[in-house]
C-alpha cells in the first residue's frame, strides 16, 4: 500500500449529504475482476450525460478541479454498498483524502486499505474547508498525518482525530495481511480451543 | 458488574487478540463468497503466494452479476463481463477448495439466502460477505456484516478480520403489528426515524414482542436493512423458531453435537443489566405500511402521507431533498397513492424468501398487472423457486403478468440486464432507492411485498389494507 504522510493539494467541495456507493462507482463498472482504471468512471453518472459528454457544472469536470487530491463532503458520505471500487475509483482518479462530517462505516474502513485517509470533523469545520475550497485551484490545503492537521490556504489550521493503528499503518503503508499473519500462533491457538469448546463450527 | 449485550457475548467468544490501542483481532466462523467483489481478493492471495486458510469456513455462490433468464447454464449466454466474473468464481472456487453452489445447482442463489437455507448461518456466530447486506444473517444471533474486497482477501488468508468494537443500541419495537404491516415496515419504519447515519458506530440488536412474533424469515428482512439505517449489524437473540428453523439445515450440526450447540445458543442473549448506549422504542401499534419518496431509504413515509416540502428539512437535507424530489420526478403535497408506477420488483435478500412470495401471490391470486405495468418475481435461491413451483405460485404471478425468473440479485442493483429505463418507475421490495441503482435514471419506491402486489393491480401506490378491504 501507498504511504500516507503529507499531501499539499487542490480540494474539490461536493456539498452533498448521503453521498451513496452507487453515486460514486455505478454498478456497470462492478464487473472488472481488477482494481485499478476506475478513476474515469468515478462519479459517472454526475459527471457524464447518458452519451458519455462531460456535465459541465459537475465539480471534478471544472479546469480548477481536475487535478483535485481531496474531497470536501457532506454527512454520511459513502453510504450503501461495500463495494471497495468505490474507494479504487476515488484513489485511481487521484484524490487521497476526504473530509466530512461522517462516513459510513464499511467505506470508511476500505478507504484505510487503499491509501486514503478519511477525516471526520464536526460540521462548522467542515464548512470552513467547504469555503476554502471554493476559492478553486489556486487555494491548496495542507493535510499533515504525522500532526494531525489540515490547513486552508488561509492558513487556518484545523486539527482531527484518528485511530493510532490505522494512522501507523498508512504512515509505514503497511498491508494488514502480513500484519496479521504474525499472529499466526494466536489463531491457531484459537481454533485448537474452538475445536473443542464448539466443535460444530 | 454491569451484564452484557448479546454483541458483547459474541465478540468476547470470538477474540483471537487484543492490542493495548483496543484494535481486535476477531475470528470469522463463516465466509461467504460472490462473484463481484472477490476477484481481486484471490487475485490478491495468488499473488503473494497464499493459501485459503479455513476452506472449510468458506462458501461461494455467484448472484450479483448473473443472468436470471433460462439457459444461463450455458456462460456463453451470458454478458461478456458477466461470463469473466463467473468463470473468475468458478476457477477460484476449485483452486482454492471452497464451498461452491454454481448456477447449474438447484442451491444457488441470493448469497444471503443460501447460507441461512444450507444451514451454514448459525446463533452466536461471526459471519462475513463482500457485502453489505451481509446484516441479515443477525437474524439467527450470529454477528454479521459486510466487508470490503482487501477484508475479503484478509479473511480468506486469515480467518481473522482487524476491528474496533461498535457501540450498542437497543431497537425495541413493542406490541402487535396491525394486520398488513409487516418486517419490511418495521425495518424501513426505524431508518426513518432515526436516519441512514443513526445507526453509524454500533450494532443494532433488535428485540421486544413484535420482533418475536416475527418468523425467521421476517428477522432476516428487518436485520438485512440494518446496514441501511448505517449500523455495522443488526441482531436478533436466538430463540425456539430460530432452532427450529436451524434444525435438519444440511450443515447445521446433529446428534450430540447439536446438543451441544443447542446449550451454548440458549445463552445468547442480553442480559437485563446490560449496558446501552443508545435506546430506540417503537409501537408496533403505530406502524403503518409504508413507502420511500426519495433516493434515500430514509425518506420514508406511511402510505397515508403526502410528498413533503423539502423546507420542512434541516441543513444538507434542504437541498438533498430537493434533488430526490427531482430526480424522482415529484411535487410537494402530491398524495403518496396518486404516483403510478412503470414495474413492480419482487425479489432480493430483503423479500425473496418463500414466505415474500406466499404473501405477494396472495394479493395477485385471480388478478392482473395493471394496463402497460411491467412485473418480475425473482426467487432469493432455486430452491425458494422450486418450492413456490410446488405450491403453484409461479402460476399465479405469470397469470397476473408477472415474469417468473431465475434466482439472483437482479434488479434490486441492476448489475446483469434486468433494469429499469430511464424516468421508469419502479415499487421494490428490495433495500436500496439510489439514484441510478435499479438502472441509470430508475426511480425506485421501496415498500414490502404485499404493497408492491397491491400497487402492481391497481397501477398506482396503493394502501394494501384498503386494497383488501375493497377488493373482498
Amino acid at each position: 500500500m501507498d504511504k500516507f504522510e503529507k499531501l499539499t493539494g487542490i480540494a474539490a467541495p461536493l456539498p452533498l449529504v448521503n453521498v451513496d456507493t452507487d453515486m460514486i462507482i455505478p454498478k456497470q463498472f462492478l464487473k472488472t475482476i481488477k482494481r485499478t482504471g476506475l478513476g474515469v468512471n468515478l462519479f459517472d453518472e454526475m459527471r457524464y450525460d447518458e452519451q458519455g459528454n462531460e456535465i459541465a457544472d459537475f465539480v471534478l469536470n471544472q479546469p480548477a478541479y481536475r487535478q483535485a487530491e481531496i474531497l470536501i463532503a457532506g454527512e454520511n458520505f459513502g453510504c450503501g454498498s461495500s463495494r471497495e471500487h468505490a474507494p479504487w475509483a476515488i484513489r485511481d482518479f487521484g484524490i487521497r483524502c476526504i473530509v466530512a462530517p461522517g462516513f459510513a462505516d464499511i467505506f470508511f474502513n476500505n478507504c484505510f486499505k487503499n491509501g486514503i485517509l478519511p477525516v471526520v470533523l464536526p460540521q462548522e469545520q467542515v464548512d470552513i474547508l467547504m469555503k476554502d475550497a471554493e476559492k478553486g485551484a489556486n487555494a491548496r490545503m495542507i493535510v499533515d498525518l504525522e500532526t494531525q492537521t489540515i490547513t486552508t490556504s488561509d492558513g487556518v489550521e484545523i486539527g482531527f482525530d484518528v485511530d493510532p493503528f490505522r494512522k501507523h499503518c498508512l504512515l509505514e503503508g503497511l498491508d494488514d495481511i502480513g500484519l496479521t499473519l504474525e499472529k499466526a500462533p494466536a489463531i491457531a491457538g484459537f481454533e485448537a480451543r474452538m475445536a473443542q469448546e464448539r466443535p460444530w463450527i | 458488574m454491569t451484564g452484557k449485550t448479546l454483541y458483547d457475548k459474541i465478540w468476547d467468544a470470538h477474540l483471537v487478540d487484543q492490542a493495548e490501542d483496543g484494535t481486535c483481532l476477531l475470528y470469522i466462523d463463516r465466509h461467504l463468497v460472490h462473484e463481484v467483489t472477490s476477484p481481486q481478493a484471490f487475485e490478491g492471495l495468488r499473488m503473494s503466494g497464499r493459501k485459503v486458510h479455513a476452506p472449510d469456513k468458506t462458501i461461494a455462490v455467484p448472484d450479483h452479476n448473473v443472468p436470471t433468464t433460462e439457459g444461463r447454464e450455458n456462460t456463453a449466454n451470458m454478458t461478456e463481463e458477466s461470463r469473466i466474473q463467473v468463470e473468475a468464481l468458478d476457477r477460484n472456487a476449485r483452486e482454492f477448495g471452497i464451498h461452491y453452489y454454481p448456477v447449474t445447482d438447484i442451491r444457488q442463489g441470493i448469497v444471503h439466502i443460501v447460507g441461512p437455507e444450507q444451514g451454514w448461518t448459525l446463533p452466536g456466530m461471526t459471519v462475513v460477505c463482500g457485502d453489505s447486506h451481509t446484516a441479515t444473517h443477525g437474524a439467527f444471533g450470529a454477528l454479521a456484516h459486510g466487508i470490503g474486497t482487501s477484508e475479503v482477501e484478509h479473511v480468506l488468508a486469515t480467518q481473522t478480520l482487524i476491528q474496533k468494537k461498535s457501540k450498542n443500541m437497543k431497537v425495541e419495537i413493542t406490541g402487535q403489528l396491525p394486520p398488513y404491516v409487516t418486517a419490511k415496515d418495521i425495518t424501513l419504519a426505524v431508518i426513518g426515524l432515526t436516519g441512514t447515519a443513526g445507526g453509524t458506530g454500533y450494532v443494532i440488536e433488535y428485540c421486544g414482542q413484535a420482533i418475536r412474533d416475527l418468523s425467521m424469515e421476517g428477522r432476516m428482512t428487518v436485520c438485512n436493512m440494518a446496514i441501511e439505517g448505517g449500523a455495522r449489524a443488526g441482531l436478533i437473540a436466538p430463540d425456539e423458531k430460530t432452532f427450529a428453523y436451524v434444525m435438519g439445515r444440511p450443515h447445521a450440526p446433529k446428534g450430540a453435537q447439536w446438543e451441544a450447540a443447542l446449550s451454548w445458543w440458549k445463552t445468547l442473549k442480553s442480559d437485563d443489566d446490560a449496558h446501552w448506549d443508545k435506546v430506540v422504542t417503537i409501537r408496533a401499534e403505530d406502524i403503518a405500511p409504508v413507502v420511500t419518496w426519495g433516493t434515500s431509504p430514509e425518506d420514508v413515509l406511511p402510505i397515508t402521507g403526502q410528498v413533503p416540502d423539502p423546507s420542512e428539512f434541516q441543513g444538507g437535507k434542504v437541498e438533498a431533498a430537493r434533488r430526490s424530489l427531482d430526480y424522482m420526478g415529484l411535487t410537494p403535497g402530491m398524495k403518496l397513492t396518486d404516483i403510478k408506477v412503470d414495474a413492480v420488483f419482487i425479489g432480493s435478500c430483503t423479500n425473496g424468501r418463500i414466505e415474500d412470495l406466499r404473501a405477494a401471490a396472495d394479493i395477485l391470486r385471480g388478478r392482473k398487472l395493471a394496463p402497460g405495468v411491467r412485473g418480475m418475481v425473482v426467487p432469493g435461491s432455486g430452491l425458494v423457486r422450486a418450492q413456490a413451483e410446488e405450491e403453484g405460485l409461479d402460476t399465479v404471478f405469470k397469470q397476473a403478468g408477472f415474469e417468473w425468473r431465475l434466482a439472483g440479485c437482479s434488479m434490486c442493483l441492476g448489475m446483469n440486464p434486468d433494469q429499469l429505463a430511464p424516468g421508469e418507475r419502479c415499487a421494490a421490495t428490495s433495500n436500496r432507492n439510489f439514484e441510478g441503482r435499479m438502472g441509470r435514471g430508475g426511480r425506485t419506491h421501496l415498500m414490502s411485498p404485499v404493497m408492491a402486489a397491491a400497487a402492481a393491480v391497481t397501477g398506482h401506490l396503493t394502501d394494501v389494507r384498503e386494497f383488501v378491504a375493497e377488493t373482498v
